[in-house]
């Protein structure tokens, strides 16, 4: 088993998300590529090559690559593709862009979203929102998987440095521009890969207090804030806050909902936490089926006795 | 300028599914059927395209059997001009549906091919992305805004993180998330006229493409239920279970 793992990472850093799928790689082979594209990442590829795990890394360096547009990365993993048995990334909205586009021009259909590894060919993934399990099997000669970070533990990094090649750019293929982006920086862990998470629900009320009583509680947590769909629709957070089926999905070690009633697209998105520990008014509220410690207690009340008492 | 729709069929977003007890597939028997959520964000933005003088014609076109015409009856009485039904009995992976969806795009040459990000029961969202290789054009996953200006869509996407904004050259394939728009209430004299909207059927063997997938499904469990938790008394409870949480988890 050779793996190709397409890396991710923000202007400074590897994410996260790619360590997992480091560790997804791990369990299923023993040589790991990893294929860094980009425009000036020397710094990237060596974080990648210092992670425990990796055999080579592969860099891609080129000013068609400054941002991510799978028009102009499918065609290098593409061509780079044959050479593995597995090409594997991390399920974010980065791998879930390019990994099937890379499939239909390798002319083989692909497996999203694996949460476990079963062996070489058999995984588990989620159908119908987290309601099912599949085990499926793939007999493609390539096997392309996006992983979902929550399944796999982040790899460390080794005090070994594996070496590092650079590889021939395949070009602009000018199909798509990048414009801008609004990415929100933040001083608090990233949402997906966070340990702690404290998610706020409608009951909130405004963005105002919203703010006024997670920020806080996050602060002392060192925690991620999170928020369901209905408080983002209102308004009180944005949009990428979102934890559920359509925002990120997130398995923290601690997750604190904080006025969530519990929808199942919220459920989806949160229940492989290690601990759910939820605060509501109401005590019929379906987040409490889920958590494994329920307070039932006026939100403005207890939150800022919470945050003192820590 | 034409837009093409591609919509599923699925178990209504409020069905909670289960698994068959032999672990063969979700258990579907009787229940509710609807079109997917996202594809109905992409008919509703192709039908505002038209609206806005942007789009000449929308063509809604699914696979499946013949009991797919329902969702692409609710997609005319959205607003879709005619609809393409490529029938066939048997379940399409992502990539032969793909290239159904590549087939009719030869056919009927639309400027911009619109789906949901990802159909709610499988949740792949593969299909979009594999169109538009196979098509080699431009694509815009999990878009909250589409404009069409100059010849171009300028494409605000729902990334990690945050969003961010591209331009594609046309033709292109964008796939929906639910932030694109809020799809229209559909009033009664809108069913009826959809009723009278033409409606194609186009057998999957004329097509010439495989049904055979290199992805087989073994087994579909549900996951296991979590524990029953614990009902705390007062605040001074839980800031006491968070204190321990927080320690070991260090």
């Amino acid at each position: 088993m050779s793996i190709l793992l397409i890396a991710e990472f923000d202007q400074q850093t590897l994410k996260a998300a790619t360590r997992s799928a480091i560790t997804a790689a791990v369990q299923l082979g023993s040589k790991i590529d990893v294929l860094v594209i980009g425009y000036n990442v020397n710094a990237i590829a060596q974080q990648v090559a210092n992670v425990q795990g990796v055999t080579r890394v592969l860099v891609a360096d080129d000013a068609a690559y400054a941002k991510p547009l799978a028009e102009n990365f499918a065609p290098l993993v593409q061509n780079l593709s044959s050479n593995y048995s597995h090409v594997i990334a991390a399920a974010t909205s980065f791998g879930k862009n390019l990994l099937p586009r890379v499939a239909a021009l390798l002319d083989v259909d692909m497996v999203s979203e694996v949460t476990k590894i079963i062996d070489a060919s058999t995984y588990v993934r989620p159908l119908y929102a987290g309601n099912l399990n599949a085990t499926v099997q793939i007999s493609e000669t390539i096997k392309l998987l996006t992983v979902r970070p929550t399944g796999f533990t982040a790899a460390k990094d080794s005090e070994q440095s594996a070496p590092i090649e650079a590889i021939a750019s395949t070009g602009d293929k000018a199909l798509s521009r990048f414009v801008s982006e609004n990415i929100q920086v933040s001083e608090r862990p990233e949402l997906g890969t966070a340990s702690i998470i404290v998610t706020g629900g409608r009951s909130l009320g405004s963005a105002e207090k919203f703010e006024a009583l997670m920020s806080p509680l996050a602060s002392k947590l060192n925690a991620a804030i999170g928020a369901t769909r209905a408080a983002v629709d209102a308004g009180f957070a944005p949009n990428e806050w979102q934890v559920g089926q359509t925002g990120t999905v997130v398995a923290p070690d601690i997750y604190i909902a904080i006025g969530v009633s519990g929808a199942a697209q919220h459920i989806a998105g949160m229940k492989e936490s290690r601990m759910i520990i939820a605060i509501n008014q109401d005590p019929d509220a379906q987040i409490f089926q889920w958590s494994d410690y329920g307070l039932v207690a006026d939100l403005f009340d207890v939150l800022p006795k919470i945050s003192a008492g820590l | 300028m034409k837009v093409l729709v591609g919509v599923k069929r699925v178990v209504d977003h409020n069905v909670r599914v289960r698994a068959k007890a032999d672990g063969s597939g979700a258990d579907m028997a009787s229940a509710k059927m609807s079109i997917n959520p996202f594809d109905e964000n992409a008919v509703e933005e192709a039908v505002r395209l038209k609206e806005a003088g942007v789009a000449t014609e929308v063509v809604v076109v699914t696979t499946g059997a013949a009991n797919a015409q329902d969702v692409l009856r609710h997609a005319l009485a959205l607003g879709a001009d005619r609809a393409i039904l490529v029938e066939t009995a048997e379940h399409l992976s992502s990539l032969a549906t793909a290239k159904v969806l590549r087939e009719i795009t030869k056919r009927e040459a639309p400027q911009l091919i619109l789906m949901g990000k990802q159909a709610i029961d499988d949740d792949a969202a593969e299909v979009g992305q594999m169109l538009a290789a196979l098509l080699n054009v431009s694509q815009a996953t999990f878009a909250s805004t589409v404009k069409i200006i100059d010849g171009k869509a300028l494409v605000t996407r729902e990334i990690d993180g945050g969003q961010e904004t591209l331009e594609l050259s046309l033709p292109a394939v964008i796939t929906a998330d639910l932030r694109l728009n809020e799809p229209r209430y559909i009033k009664l004299p809108n069913l009826m006229m959809a009723k009278k909207k033409p409606l194609e059927t186009i057998a999957f063997a004329d097509l010439n493409l495989s049904t055979s997938s290199k992805v087989a499904t073994i087994h579909v469990a549900e996951p296991p239920a979590r524990a029953a938790g614990k009902m705390l008394n007062n605040v001074q409870e839980l800031i006491d279970v968070l204190q321990v949480q927080v320690q070991t988890n260090k």
